[in-house]
């Protein structure tokens, strides 16, 4: 959502040309290849921990998410151990034999070696593998007490999110208390998409025809990214958007303020706006309580004005981008399915002044 | 039955090869090259248009990966973008992967098995001429202005008629269908041909580890085929019949199709690997130069793939919310796999452990496929634990895993089996200098390439996006990748440029260049239409390591033996054996030249014009030609036969 610093950009880059620069230059490459293989694993390390802004699963700030970073870095060790293990024998084996005649003999036969290294080796293992994964994964997606209800429906491409509890209806932003469990359905109703917050945890797909629920907890205060992680045509890539994680206290100030009814246009500018809004095609499309406005097929507008981006997190909430948006959209985001509304500057400026005063 | 053992020079005296090649030769020109049914041809032609299709897919990944080496790029729009994913994945799976690996099987197999032809040489040629209709329609779609664009895997409803309402879909679906009676027809061929064309004395635990592997990919074939023909066949009554066992507001289930897809998807990935590893296989003995350890294990291995292969397709679906208890079989299932592969790959290292290893281009591939392998595998086995493949399925991770699997671990033997066999099927040797740069690019573009997208996939960069904003810590890695892939698409051009000097240019290589045990290389190379005028006596598994010379067989008088010498060749003959132990049962007739193969699949060809175009009367006219040119080959047999 914001850049990260540039000097780790800087840094990264640098130590990833190190390593290239490396392998090109070895006089002996197998040897090389190996220094190049372990200075990658190094760096996705260093590049998982130095990239703040990423949406990494490895900087977890949810339950399943660190439950899932644990599996991983147990696993990460058990792979690179392998690795390195197996990887040896191929590199020795292949050149053990090199100055003989006719092969070096060795005095473990060819079936020991294959059972033990192709067999009860890895199924031992596996089988620690899959008990420690078992255990540890027995704990995710279960039923928990008091669960805050949030639905999340996938459209193309964005995402109509509301709590049926409050009855507030919102789009592209999930806010949630930190701490409190969520029981968050996830529904289509026209392609599959799949739900994904990788800081907090794993996706669950929205499956027209079947609802899926998926439960997790955050843990710690902050803005995540969410992505559409299924392929759902056109503007696949444009289907994101944000996930406010609040203490209790913010959220239920969130909440409190989305609770009442919107007051009306503050400002005369605010008013000829809404006029506007009524009078052009935005109302057929797009929902803002309390007003004569409830279409369904765009986003609801209600709470417009505080959103942080626009176009399920295409680009962010400003005065520019929105007026872009309203004029035509397909700039920023071809074949979205908002069509180009050209209106004047005066009624533009308006009906931005109305929309931005929705809070 | 008493099979004289003599040897070969001394048999070939009593005919003339110039009198044999006549009587094996195709005519001339097109009538030849439209009517053949050699199986050495056919491999050779699979081969060639699956390396067209290749390179033609390969340079659409350059152009994604183009558009993705910068955030927010504006190289391709996201309509292209969806298109050329859609192309570069269907094209490598069903016109590159799996006809590539059949055009070795074809070329490889009946000489391994010391046999003249393919069981079903007429079928050989009918499964090579629907693959490249099939292609050539499914590439038709450009002539539309849009290819298909519902990725590889078609999940509905995005590919029902209701949010993809063009035809470039229908090209799509239709040729799902249209490839699978090539791979299913193949398979058919290779099992009879691997169960009953076996040079006498090739008994079932003789048979070189690459039949074994083509063997047991044919059985995963002829169970996991239908299940795809059936998952884009529902969905192409969907969309052109108004069915809808998709369409969840009628009733239907989108799951559905995605159970019926992974049930072939899954096979599919061993489909492919597993001949590559026979591939492997073959490499690593001969170019250690000692006998594969192990061969039982391998062997086993290789059967217990295929059936284990149809218990792990759900773990594609993990993410879709069926019950845990149910998906956690799968994820067992999917662990277990990890060990007869983990027994091929101790056999290869012991293999390599014990003998002297040549480094050779076909050993460098069969090398770099080892340490890829390794990482693909590993990663694999991660992808298997349920929870784990919640964060990393479709994301980057998965897409850095499967281009292990299925370019590391497929692509690389393939590379090494062309520098193999290549003598063998040209003549002439392929260069080695030029073989090694290829190899380095390959191997270090292919790292640099896929390496750091695993580390995307953890910084949560979902598969299939066509673009992505900066500031997430993607950019430089994307970049990376790019120059990778760029690397190593021109390795694959220097052996292509190699590939075409050699063809002319190359150093002759003489019969058996690498020194090699198994019977492909007891003929001339390249070898002649009859492959071999007397079929040799096999004793040992490895024949031209153990029995020098190698005997031929000599007729017994009786019918069951009466093709094995010189005469066989000369009445366009081949001996039949029995299963199990290679005992000469009965003698074969081989099907001359035909043009039916070739009119039977235009028939195909043309009733699915007429299912994509909706014209009843082109469908009618395809069944028409499909009807008539299936009686007359069953009329024709005897004229073919004689």
């Amino acid at each position: 959502m914001s850049d990260p610093t540039a000097s780790n950009a800087r840094r990264r880059r640098s130590e990833l040309s190190v390593a290239e620069g490396d392998t090109t230059r070895g006089r002996r490459p197998m040897r090389r290849r190996v220094w190049f293989g372990l200075a990658i694993v190094l760096l996705t390390t260093l590049a998982a921990c130095s990239t703040k802004q990423s949406p990494s699963i490895v900087d977890p700030k949810g339950t399943e998410a660190h439950t899932i970073s644990g599996i991983w870095w147990l696993m990460c060790g058990l792979a690179s151990g392998v690795y390195l293990v197996v990887g040896g024998f191929i590199l020795v084996a292949a050149f053990r034999g090199r100055r003989t005649e006719t092969g070096k003999p060795s005095r473990v036969r060819d079936s020991t070696f294959i059972v033990v290294g192709g067999l009860i080796v890895p199924a031992a293992i596996l089988l620690v593998l899959g008990v420690q994964v078992v255990h540890a994964s027995n704990t995710l997606r279960q039923p928990e007490k008091d669960p805050l209800h949030i639905e999340v429906v996938g459209k193309r491409w964005w995402w109509a999110v509301s709590y049926p509890d409050q009855k507030i209806t919102t789009a592209d932003e999930v806010h949630v208390p930190v701490g409190r469990p969520l029981e968050i359905g996830l529904d289509s109703d026209n392609v599959i998409h799949s739900f994904w917050i990788p800081q907090l945890g794993g996706k669950v797909d929205m499956i027209p025809g079947q609802h899926n629920v998926w439960r997790v907890t955050a843990t710690k205060p902050g803005l995540y990214r969410g992505e559409c992680a299924e392929y759902c045509g056109l503007e696949h890539a444009r289907m994101n958007f944000v996930v406010v994680a609040q203490t209790a206290a913010d959220f239920d100030a969130w909440l409190v303020r989305h609770q009442l009814p919107p007051s009306g246009p503050s400002d005369q500018l605010a008013a000829t706006g809404q006029m506007i809004f009524m009078r052009e095609p935005c109302a057929g499309c797009h929902t803002i309580r309390g007003t004569t406005a409830d279409g369904t097929i765009g986003p609801d507008l209600t709470d417009i004005g505080s959103r942080l981006t626009l176009g399920a997190n295409t680009v962010p909430n400003s005065e520019g981008y929105l007026s872009g948006w309203i004029v035509n959209s397909q700039t920023m985001k071809p074949g979205n399915l908002m069509p180009p509304i050209p209106m004047s500057s005066s009624d533009l400026q308006a009906l931005v002044a109305y929309l931005r005063s929705l809070k | 039955m008493a099979l004289t053992d003599v040897p070969s020079q001394q048999t070939h005296g009593k005919i003339d090869p110039e009198e044999l090649e006549e009587i094996w030769a195709d005519a001339p020109g097109v009538p030849g090259f439209f009517s053949t049914v050699d199986h050495k041809r056919i491999g050779m032609r699979y081969i060639y248009t699956a390396f067209f299709f290749f390179f033609t897919s390969g340079l659409m990944a350059l152009v994604m990966r183009d558009q993705l080496a910068a955030p927010n790029n504006h190289v391709v729009g996201p309509e292209v973008y969806n298109q050329l994913m859609t192309m570069h994945g269907t094209t490598m799976i069903f016109l590159f992967n799996t006809p590539v690996l059949a055009g070795f099987g074809n070329y490889i197999l009946p000489l391994q098995l010391g046999t003249r032809d393919m069981a079903f040489p007429r079928l050989n040629a009918f499964s090579y001429w629907i693959f490249v209709l099939s292609g050539l329609f499914f590439y038709a779609s450009f002539l539309t202005g849009k290819a298909p664009d519902g990725g590889w895997f078609g999940y509905t409803p995005l590919t029902d008629k209701a949010f993809a309402p063009g035809i470039n879909l229908d090209f799509w679906g239709l040729a799902i269908v249209f490839v699978g009676i090539s791979t299913t027809v193949g398979a058919v061929n290779f099992i009879v041909t691997a169960f009953k064309m076996r040079a006498p004395g090739m008994t079932i635990n003789r048979v070189p580890i690459f039949v074994w592997s083509i063997l047991s990919m044919a059985f995963m074939v002829l169970f996991a085929v239908p299940a795809v023909t059936l998952a884009a066949g529902l969905l192409e009554l969907d969309r052109l019949f108004g069915t809808a066992f998709f369409l969840p507001h009628l009733g239907g289930n989108v799951l559905l199709y995605q159970h019926l897809f992974w049930f072939w998807g899954h096979p599919e990935v061993y489909i492919l690997f597993v001949p590559a590893t026979g591939m492997i296989s073959m490499i690593i003995p001969v170019m250690s130069r000692r006998p594969l350890a192990g061969y039982l294990w391998v062997a086993t291995a290789l059967i217990a793939i295929a059936f284990i292969s149809f218990g792990v397709w759900v773990h594609h679906m993990f993410a879709t919310g069926m019950p845990v208890q149910a998906m956690s079989f799968f994820s067992a299932v999917s662990l277990i796999i990890v060990l007869p592969s983990g027994v091929q790959f101790f056999s290869w290292i012991a293999t390599m452990w014990k003998g002297r290893v040549r480094f050779t281009t076909p050993m460098m591939f069969a090398i770099g496929f080892l340490l890829i392998f390794l990482l693909g595998g590993i990663t694999g086995a991660t992808l298997a634990t349920m929870p784990f493949d919640w964060q990393v399925t479709d994301s980057y991770y998965v897409v850095a895993h499967f281009h292990y699997v299925l370019n590391g671990a497929v692509v690389f033997p393939i590379f090494g089996a062309i520098y193999f066999w290549y003598p063998k099927m040209s003549g002439r040797k392929l260069n080695e200098k030029w073989g090694h740069i290829s190899f380095w690019l390959m191997f270090v573009g292919f790292t640099v390439a896929f390496f750091g997208m695993h580390i995307l996939g953890f910084l949560g960069m979902p598969r299939r996006i066509s673009t992505y904003p900066s500031g997430l810590g993607w950019d430089d890695l994307n970049l990376i990748s790019t120059v990778g892939a760029f690397i190593f698409a021109v390795g694959t051009g220097v052996t292509l440029v190699n590939w075409f000097y050699a063809r002319w240019w190359g150093e002759p290589a003489g019969p058996n260049p690498w020194d090699g045990d198994s019977l492909e290389w007891a003929t001339t190379s390249p070898p002649p239409e009859f492959n071999f005028a007397s079929i040799p006596v096999v004793a040992s598994r490895h024949p031209l390591w153990d029995q020098r010379p190698l005997p031929t067989a000599n007729p017994n008088g009786d019918d069951a033996t009466k093709s094995l010498g010189p005469e066989g060749a000369e009445h366009h003959q081949t001996p039949e054996t029995t299963g199990l132990d290679a005992r000469p049962e009965a003698t074969l007739d081989l099907p001359h030249p035909t043009y039916l193969p070739f009119l039977l699949a235009c028939g195909i060809g043309v009733f699915f014009v007429g299912l994509l175009i909706q014209a009843v009367l082109v469908g009618i006219i395809g069944v028409a030609a499909f009807v008539v040119a299936l009686t007359w080959w069953a009329w024709r047999t005897e004229v073919d036969l004689a």
